[in-house]
């Protein structure tokens, strides 16, 4: 179970398990964490931390280790509000097959339900059948879609997109991208250019950057934050596929080290499988094996 | 940069070392602890770093190593070929049937890029002179359907679909029997994606397995997966037993210590690495170079040289 109480009991059978705080307890430790994906960097530092409060603070019981641990990755996910009132446009972006047009979907989803009108533009015009993916989606959700044809120039949708959105007065416009891999110039100087399109255009509307990161990845991850917010800026984080087994730890470097918050979680393939990133849950999971 | 990291780290560890003259078993351990840090960084699967570092281990403290006037290179080289032999040895081939159709059943995780890699093995083989037929299998993720057809356009190249109402083991059962009509010589199913724990559609992949008996199952998987790896790759060999392995997305920055999990916990040889999006962007897979790739030393033969 992914709940608090899940994760106490995970990690106090392993610390029970130990009647005193010891090297071999720190290196189940650590490989919890390597397991988790959290990385070799992060886990050195969270290990190292929770070895010296607990010589300062002279801890004995293993088991109040425990909480030391809990409290710094959640210090480490500080998450701070977000206020969505004002008409958004959300530019989507991240590599292959990392869940963009998914999660747009369901992002499109939970904003009707929540009474906005929401627009979305078909701005992968490279992917064979990417546009025809993202109109089965809002389909499905009762959203309208602009959109050119395949091969078309992204910003030129992105451009029709804003206009449409603007004289309208959508409440969100959600702008789909082609995934990328970081690594390629060309294609992070495309979405450059089109966020530029987009701002320029923005008038009323806040524009922001979601970058969609696939939980199964590891360590790589972190380059693509670093690259894509270099290029684009990115505001928040969408974790998908953690209805797998993989924890997506790799979250917890980014945060610390770029500042990006994490927003939301896909959960399904599904219309209702997205939800509001809750640090407290996530790192229960993190421990749940 | 991590990326050069290692061989840098290694060569310090090493130079230290030499004014001492001889190594002793503690040096040699404490070199392939940077080993193994660079293993995780490279996301090779925790236990399987653990296995392999002992591994190396026992070689690298034996005699020649230690009685060696370069006991550095030596330890990298043992390192390189361990980690060279673990991948296997260059396998990237498809055995044709001698019955045709040749049957091969893509499958793997969600976004993983089986569509793409059935679009690029497809114009492989019709430069081997085959007359491939794909097969959308995947009846579940919006636009699927499409998207092959659009590679198949692409290739010139036809594409059975039934459609999204039908069962996925009707219509790899009705393909086969198109194939044979047709008279095309090797079949490609594109299934959906689908995680390792989801038991009703890894049961539908098993009985897809029973209905076609296809001649090569192949586990597509994104190079940038992380300690998972291990997890999925073992469930999908357990299930289906699978017959090798796609490693996609190669042309980013990932280290692919998937790579590594994967062929270690499933024995099974990577048989091709997809390097980009367009459909000639299929290579075969070089286990050695995978190695320096993992290992984060772009050249590790010529450090072993300069001994
Ligand atoms: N299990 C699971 N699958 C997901 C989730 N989000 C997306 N997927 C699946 O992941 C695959 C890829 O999703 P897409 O939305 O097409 O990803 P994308 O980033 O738009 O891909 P490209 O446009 O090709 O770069 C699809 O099969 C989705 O159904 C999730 O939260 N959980
Ligand atoms: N850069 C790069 N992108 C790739 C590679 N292989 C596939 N892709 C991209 O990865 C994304 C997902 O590929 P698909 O072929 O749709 O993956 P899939 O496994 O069929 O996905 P589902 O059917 O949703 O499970 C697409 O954007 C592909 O263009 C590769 O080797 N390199
Ligand atoms: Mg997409
Ligand atoms: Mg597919």
């Amino acid at each position: 179970s992914k709940t608090r109480d899940g994760f106490v009991s995970q990690l106090e059978s392993l610390f029970r398990s130990y009647d005193k705080i010891n090297e071999e307890l720190y290196e189940d430790l650590e490989e919890i964490l390597i397991q988790a994906d959290v990385g070799v960097q992060t886990t050195m530092k969270l290990v190292d931390d929770i070895k010296e409060k607990a010589r300062e603070e002279k801890i004995k019981d293993p088991n109040k280790l425990i909480n030391i641990l809990q409290d710094d990755i959640l210090e480490m996910l500080n998450q701070t509000e977000e206020d969505d009132e004002q008409p958004t446009i959300l530019m989507v972006v991240g590599v292959n097959g990392a869940g963009k047009t998914t999660t747009i979907g369901k992002i499109a989803q939970r904003a009707k339900q929540d009474d906005k009108d929401v627009l979305l533009a078909a701005g992968d015009t490279f992917r064979a059948a990417a546009i025809e993916q993202l109109e089965a989606w809002a389909n499905k959700v009762g959203t309208e879609v602009i959109s050119h044809q395949e091969g078309a120039d992204s910003a030129a949708v992105a451009y029709d997109a804003v206009q449409s959105a603007k004289s309208k007065e959508t409440d969100l416009l959600i702008v789909d991208t082609a995934g990328r891999l970081h690594t390629q110039s060309n294609l992070m100087d495309e979405l450059e250019k089109v966020k530029r399109v987009i701002e320029k255009e923005s008038g009323p509307m806040k524009v922001e950057v979601l970058l969609v990161l696939d939980a199964t990845t590891g360590q790589n991850a972190v380059s693509q934050a670093k690259l894509f917010d270099e290029a684009v800026d990115v505001d928040g984080i969408a974790l998908t596929k953690l209805d797998g087994t993989a924890k997506g730890g790799v979250v917890i470097a980014i945060r610390e080290e770029l500042g990006i918050p994490i927003r939301l979680i896909g959960v399904g393939e599904d219309l209702e499988d997205l939800q509001d990133f809750e640090p407290e849950s996530f790192v229960d999971a993190l421990f749940d094996f | 940069m991590i990326f050069e990291g290692l061989a840098e780290k290694l060569q310090d560890t090493f130079d230290k070392l030499k004014g001492k003259g001889k190594l002793s078993e503690k040096d040699v351990k404490s070199a392939l602890r940077e080993v193994k840090l660079a293993l995780l960084e490279a996301d090779v699967n925790f236990k399987v770093v653990k296995n392999f570092i002992s591994k190396v281990e026992e070689r690298a403290v034996g005699k020649e190593v230690l009685d060696s006037l370069t006991p550095g290179q030596q330890v990298i080289k043992i390192v390189n070929e361990e980690l060279t032999d673990l991948m296997g040895g260059a396998q990237s081939k498809v055995e044709y049937a001698s019955d045709p159709p040749t049957v091969i059943m893509l499958t793997g995780l969600q976004g993983a890029g089986k569509t793409t890699t059935a679009g690029k093995l497809a114009k492989k083989f019709i430069k081997d002179g085959k007359d491939p037929l794909l097969v959308a299998a995947d009846v579940y993720r919006p636009a699927a359907i499409k998207q092959l057809q659009v590679l198949g356009e692409r290739l010139d190249q036809p594409v059975f679909s039934m459609g999204d109402k039908q069962d996925p083991v009707d219509i790899t059962k009705a393909a086969i029997s198109r194939a044979e009509s047709n008279g095309n010589d090797v079949v490609i199913l594109d299934t959906a994606g689908r995680l390792h724990i989801d038991e009703e559609l890894m049961d539908e992949l098993s009985q897809i397995k029973a209905a076609v008996v296809p001649d090569e199952i192949l586990l597509v998987v994104d190079s940038m997966t992380g300690q998972d790896a291990v997890n999925v790759a073992d469930k999908f060999d357990d299930t289906l037993g699978i017959d090798g392995v796609v490693l996609t997305k190669l042309d980013g920055d990932a280290r692919g210590g998937a790579a590594l999990s994967i062929s270690s916990v499933t024995g099974k040889p990577i048989k091709f690495a997809g390097v980009g999006e367009k459909l000639e962007d299929l290579e075969p897979f070089h286990p050695d170079r995978m190695a320096s790739r993992i290992l984060g030393m772009g050249d590790v033969l010529s450090l072993i040289e300069k001994a």
